[in-house]
């Protein structure tokens, strides 16, 4: 599943649209849901978690505008205050293995030899494991909650970073403009921060927007079995679960997450898109 | 004869290639490709050296070598009289600079041309706050660039313009030696009369030893004041410019000079070289040259020949048949 990015035409070719389209839709759909995010207790004056037992199950009306769910709890205040910890963690969990891969990537691969061979057998073992075993496994082992998950996605994610940064650095350090600040005595420190890593770290750039819609999956995907951020707080994945067994009556309980869930990712599809364009002018 | 600035003795760079481990096991010697093979070379002040050969030879091998870029593995190279070693001073580096082919790769994307030159002025103290942007200025007109350019990526240049950039890199640090591997292969042909003339005055004003590589003979002949030839990984002939072009005693020379088309009606190429070209081995039995060479005998099967002195002018060949 984590091969998908690679291959296929991108949104942008699909539908046809301008670099600069894509990437602005992207980011007002993506603004537009970081706004319902922040701002859902003055959107809503709903408890996310509070239940109202004489309520349940209601169809959609002036009051519940995505109606209650089982505990009669307004679907469309947990639908927003789900956003903030599907993009918090979403977001968290791209940014710490962005970091960490792209260190080890950038040293690996400028520096070769013993330390090169050491982290590409780690990041070979790591790839071996299918993700969400892996990710289940750690989980089971620091326990369920927003930490565990962050830090699950953290120790799987890095390797493709890791790589690509990697790649990357092999063909950079190669290139004369890197010679030739070796040349003028700069240190290597320097040469690394400032002629090396602004030419690689749009690969990772762009990566990582496609890796947000992937972790955002990933948490979905957690929260869908049991091991996602505990219930009762509002979150998409466990959302899905619990509402399934309505999916015939109350079909908006459970759709509703899932559709938040696709636009999310199409909207960061589409900077993604839009930023490989852009970066690689 | 003028000083010395830089000269190389019995230099050489060999590239060993990556062995596996049953290789290290079976006690096998990894594979060794002598690129630069015992040259000895001396760069008289304020001279520019031009360095032939055909392709593979080594040329721009022997100038990184020369400018830092590979450390050497044999020999010795001094910079005016001072030994110097794999691990150069700032002052060392400095004074050897290099002017490199590819105008497009050799500079970063995504710095600003001032971003560029700024940061090694600074950090060789070259000039501090107040005065780097005068001396920004202050190259640009040197390689003849408008001062707008120091506010632009090297995306919005030209192969030539860029090229230009590439040598205000180069001067920024007031070298006194500058190596220009192949500094016009990659222009278009009016560009490169401009950047081989740009060469030649910033050398006269500024004082500069020049290192010329290039498979270009004609262009060679121009900017050349003594020529080196080169032939798998050692230099066969060196001398004056007019001496080799006149008098050319190594065979190879001969060879290489003759293929260069001239430019009066009737004239014929030169014969094509016979023989193969020698796989690149760790070490060569006799002469690199015999298996090419039109006047071989069989003494050159065994003896491997050393620069000897042409006459009583200021020219040497590496020939046992002169």
């Amino acid at each position: 599943m984590r091969t998908q990015r690679f291959g296929g035409k991108g949104i942008v070719k699909r539908l046809n649209f301008s670099a600069n389209t894509a990437l602005y839709s992207g980011i007002i759909i993506i603004g537009l849901l970081a706004i319902i995010a922040i701002a859902a207790p003055l959107l809503s004056h709903y408890d996310p978690i509070g239940q109202d037992l004489e309520n349940t199950l209601i169809a959609p009306t002036r009051h519940h505008l995505l109606g209650t769910d089982q505990l009669g709890r307004d679907v469309l205040t947990r639908i927003m205050y789900g956003a903030r910890i599907d993009l918090t963690i979403g977001i968290l969990a791209v940014v710490f293995p962005f970091i960490l891969g792209t260190t080890l990537g950038l040293i690996s691969g400028w520096r070769g030899g013993l330390f090169d061979t050491l982290v590409m057998r780690i990041v070979d073992t790591t790839i071996a494991f299918p993700f969400y075993v892996m990710a289940i496994a750690l989980v089971f082992v620091v326990g369920a909650g927003p930490k565990a998950i962050i830090l699950a996605i953290s120790l799987v994610g890095w390797v493709a970073y890791c790589r690509i940064v990697r790649a990357a650095v092999l063909v950079a350090k190669e290139l004369d403009y890197v010679h030739a600040a070796k040349l003028s005595g700069l240190p290597t420190s320097r040469i690394l921060r400032k002629h090396v890593l602004p030419n690689v770290i749009t690969q990772a750039i762009i990566f990582s927007m496609s890796d947000i819609v992937l972790s955002i999956l990933a948490i979905v995907s957690l929260g869908y079995l049991g091991l996602g951020v505990p219930i009762p707080t509002a979150e998409w994945g466990s959302m899905i679960q619990e509402g399934q067994a309505y999916i015939l009556q109350q079909w908006w309980i459970p759709t509703i997450p899932g559709v938040m869930v696709v636009i999310t990712g199409f909207g960061l599809s589409l900077i993604g898109d839009g930023l490989v364009k852009r970066l690689n002018k | 004869m003028s000083e010395i600035v830089l000269s190389a003795t019995n230099l050489s760079k060999h590239f060993i290639g990556k062995q596996s481990v049953i290789g290290k096991i079976r006690g096998k010697e990894p594979l060794s490709v002598p690129a630069v093979d015992g040259v000895d070379l001396s760069m008289p002040a304020g001279s520019t050296i031009g360095l032939v050969g055909e392709s593979g030879c080594g040329k721009s091998t022997l100038g990184r070598t020369l400018v830092g870029l590979y450390p050497s593995s044999g020999g010795s190279l001094s910079l005016f009289d001072r030994q110097i070693g794999n691990d150069r001073s700032l002052e060392e580096r400095r004074a050897v600079q290099m002017i490199f082919q590819d105008p497009y790769s050799s500079l970063n994307p995504r710095m600003k041309v001032r971003d560029m030159l700024e940061e090694i002025l600074l950090f060789h103290k070259l000039a501090d706050k107040e005065s780097v942007q005068k001396r920004c200025v202050e190259l640009m007109e040197l390689v003849g660039l408008p001062v707008t350019a120091l506010q632009a990526y090297p995306r919005q240049f030209s192969g030539g313009q860029r090229q230009r950039i590439g040598i205000a890199r180069a001067l920024a640090l007031e070298p006194k030696i500058l190596i220009a591997d192949e500094a016009v292969s990659a222009l278009d042909v009016s560009v490169q009369a401009s950047i081989v003339n740009l060469l030649q005055d910033l050398k006269r004003d500024l004082g500069l030893t020049m290192l010329f590589i290039s498979h270009n003979i004609a262009i060679v002949r121009q900017v050349s004041d003594r020529i080196a030839v080169m032939y798998l990984g050692r230099i066969v002939e060196e001398g004056l410019t007019s001496e080799v072009f006149n008098n050319p005693q190594h065979p190879y020379t001969k060879l290489l000079l003759g293929s260069v088309p001239k430019m009066t009606p009737g004239s014929k190429l030169g014969a094509a070289p016979q023989g193969e070209l020698p796989t690149i081995q760790a070490r060569y039995e006799g002469c690199r040259f015999q298996s090419r060479c039109p006047i071989a005998k069989s003494a050159c099967a065994t003896t491997d020949p050393a620069l000897i002195q042409i006459g009583s002018k200021d020219h040497q060949a590496a020939c046992i048949n002169l």
